[in-house]
């Protein structure tokens, strides 16, 4: 444990690009190593990537270590495992933090497991703690209707991050560092899973992870005919719709516009929550929205505690009114 | 086609959060006013099973849980459901573990069954949020993996695989025998039906103790801990919602837009 140092980051790539939540990883990354005394490190895995340690050493990283193969062009997990597994055999960082996304979450207990350690996943906060120096590994448990503190004794200290739950830096385009390669060294034989195909069912129109406003519905809502209207104010609004999981689980939208704990972590700056109970999972994924509106027709729901505007009611009659006086007040 | 699904007995995630308690010791959970249920994504991960051996047209699914103050009429869901054997950890040297003592018995035990081709568990639990028995299972018996899993193809000894992205999804090939993590994606888990409740009530659960799988009591449950729980608390959330009102519905919703306007919302 003694001989272990520093923070790494896992600088998770896609299509060619650091993912957001890798400069997200390298913000937290330095203020942890910050504390510690200790410096950063960003591992960038994948195939022709090493052009991408610019962006890293801009996020904060003070050294990157790449490993490039083409054997490395999608994610694999066995491949990425044993990739990781080297990384960190060499690297020997005090904590390695990586992201909660569909990578992260395959990725990071698979690593842990293999290399003998504890992981939390889905952290909100991270902090090290004055007294011990260990890191204070904070997460929501039971859908975010309560949160734990972890700590763990063996080095490296893993973590997976929420999304948008760590702030990255500005990024400083004169930091410079050392760039580190490491063999992937892989025997292809080893790799189990064959990845076919990839499907991409992206829907029209601004992403909600990108969008200022989500109109989102749930099971209130009954039925596909329902999310057209929630459409209508959307457009209005230059917003997305997305929903909590039950609209998705009926196939009245596409399951990738799910909001919550299993579906997408946003944080607009408006979201208007139709018909939507507010259950701790689905607000786990919406909490971060700068103002929420709520309409439902139980004063008693629990979206009501979160929201900031309100309207109890019927949303069949609410809506078609609320989205004409927008449109009114819109055109001045 | 042996499937091994494991499943374990939760407090009810779907109750209102106004309900969710924590005890004043700060280490235990409780949902006031609703009983335990099984974990909605172990159901999940049931009704996965069910499909498989539904297409392959014959084969057993044992249902695997571990834990502690196990109520029958709960684990017994996945045998209602259609599986057709019920194995239980239930041992107070179980209690209070972590996803690397979990997953040391589960695979220990999955191990004792002796032959398996397919094992699935959740995606992630509704307490701990984790996801992380099932790669757990798969590194320590060193079986492929798939997360996050919408549907299972098996044909011969491989299993064609979709597997839920932020974006989608992708399709992956792996050999079996292996452990998948199913999600909500792969459809409404269904209802027991009355001659599967019946069914499910002549089957008696076989019961294991540490000693019955092979390891010791200091590797599992709270002993076999790698991650310490420093503290569990209930965030405050100190919000004040604004109700618009009115005359009628129609006169509510102008009201609310007209405060949004006016709040500089939109
Ligand atoms: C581990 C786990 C992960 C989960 N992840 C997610 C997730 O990522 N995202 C997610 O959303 N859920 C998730 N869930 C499910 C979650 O627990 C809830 O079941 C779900 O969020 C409920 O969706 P809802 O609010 O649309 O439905 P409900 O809770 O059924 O609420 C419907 C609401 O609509 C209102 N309503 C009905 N009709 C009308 C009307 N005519 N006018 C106005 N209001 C009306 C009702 O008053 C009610 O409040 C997860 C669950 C688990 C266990």
């Amino acid at each position: 444990m003694s001989e272990s140092s520093g923070v790494a980051v896992y600088g998770e790539i896609a299509d060619g690009k650091l993912l957001p939540i890798a400069l997200e990883g390298l913000g937290i990354g330095r203020k942890l190593a910050d504390s510690l005394g200790q410096e950063v490190a960003a591992v960038l895995a994948g195939s022709d990537v090493a052009g991408l340690a610019a962006g890293a050493f801009a996020g904060g990283a003070d050294r990157v270590y790449v490993v490039d193969d083409p054997l490395l062009k999608d994610y694999q997990p066995d491949a990425y495992v044993s990739v990781m597994e080297k990384v960190i055999g060499q690297v020997k960082p005090r904590v390695l933090i990586m992201g909660q996304t569909d990578v992260g979450r395959d990725l990071a207990p698979r690593l842990a497991f293999r290399l003998g350690v504890p992981v939390t996943m889905d952290c909100v906060e991270l902090a090290i703690d004055p007294a011990s120096g260990r890191l204070l590994q904070t997460k929501p448990v039971y859908g975010g209707n309560a949160q734990a503190v972890f700590t763990s004794d063996a080095d490296p200290q893993m973590v997976t991050i929420r999304t948008k739950a760590m702030t990255p830096l500005q990024p400083d385009n004169s930091r410079k560092g050392e760039v580190v390669k490491i063999a992937a060294g892989l025997d292809a034989s080893t790799i189990r899973t064959k990845l076919v195909d990839r499907v991409i069912e992206d829907v029209a129109g601004i992403r909600i992870e990108d969008a200022d406003v989500v109109v989102a519905g749930g099971r209130g809502i009954g039925g596909a005919e329902g999310f057209a209207q929630l459409e209508e104010l959307a457009r209005l609004l230059r917003g997305a719709v997305g929903a909590s999981r039950p609209p998705c689980d009926n196939g009245w939208v596409p399951d990738t516009v799910q909001i919550g704990l299993t579906g997408k972590i946003i944080a607009p700056e408006l979201y208007i929550a139709v018909a939507i109970s507010g259950s701790s999972q689905h607000l786990s994924g919406c909490s971060g929205a700068k103002t929420i509106v709520a309409i439902n027709k139980d004063p008693e729901a629990n979206i009501f505690r979160q929201a900031r505007f309100g309207v109890v009611g019927d949303w069949k009659k609410v809506l078609p009114a609320f989205t004409a006086r927008v449109k009114e007040l819109m055109a001045g | 086609m042996n499937i091994i699904v494991c499943v374990k007995q939760v407090i009810d995630p779907e109750a209102p959060p106004r309900s969710f308690k924590i005890d004043a010791g700060g280490t235990r959970a409780e949902m006031q006013g609703a009983p335990p249920v099984i974990d909605p994504y172990g159901e999940f991960a049931v009704e996965a099973a069910l499909k498989v051996k539904e297409a392959a047209g014959n084969g057993k699914i044992t249902a695997l849980s571990l834990g502690t103050g196990l109520l029958r009429e709960v684990v017994k869901k996945p045998l209602a459901m259609g599986a057709d054997a019920l194995i239980l950890l239930e041992d107070a040297a179980f209690a209070g573990g972590d996803g690397w003592s979990t997953a040391s018995a589960l695979a220990a035990a999955i191990r004792k069954t002796g032959e398996y081709d397919l094992i699935l568990c959740g995606r992630e639990a509704s307490d701990t949020n984790a996801g992380q028995t099932g790669p757990g299972i798969a590194a320590i018996l060193g079986l492929p993996c798939v997360t996050l899993v919408r549907r299972i193809d098996v044909a011969g000894d491989t299993a064609k695989v979709e597997r839920v992205t932020s974006a989608g999804y992708e399709v992956v090939e792996v050999p079996l025998p292996a452990v998948m993590t199913v999600s909500n994606e792969i459809g409404e888990p269904r209802y027991p039906t009355i001659k599967g409740i019946m069914a499910a009530k002549k089957i008696e659960p076989v019961v294991w103790k540490p000693a019955d799988i092979g390891i010791e009591p200091s590797q599992v449950g709270a002993s076999g801990r790698r991650l310490k729980m420093n503290r569990l608390f209930q965030p405050v959330h100190e919000g004040k919602c604004e109700l618009a009102s009115g005359e009628t519905p129609e006169e509510v919703a102008a009201n609310l837009a007209a405060r949004l306007r006016e709040a500089k919302i939109f």
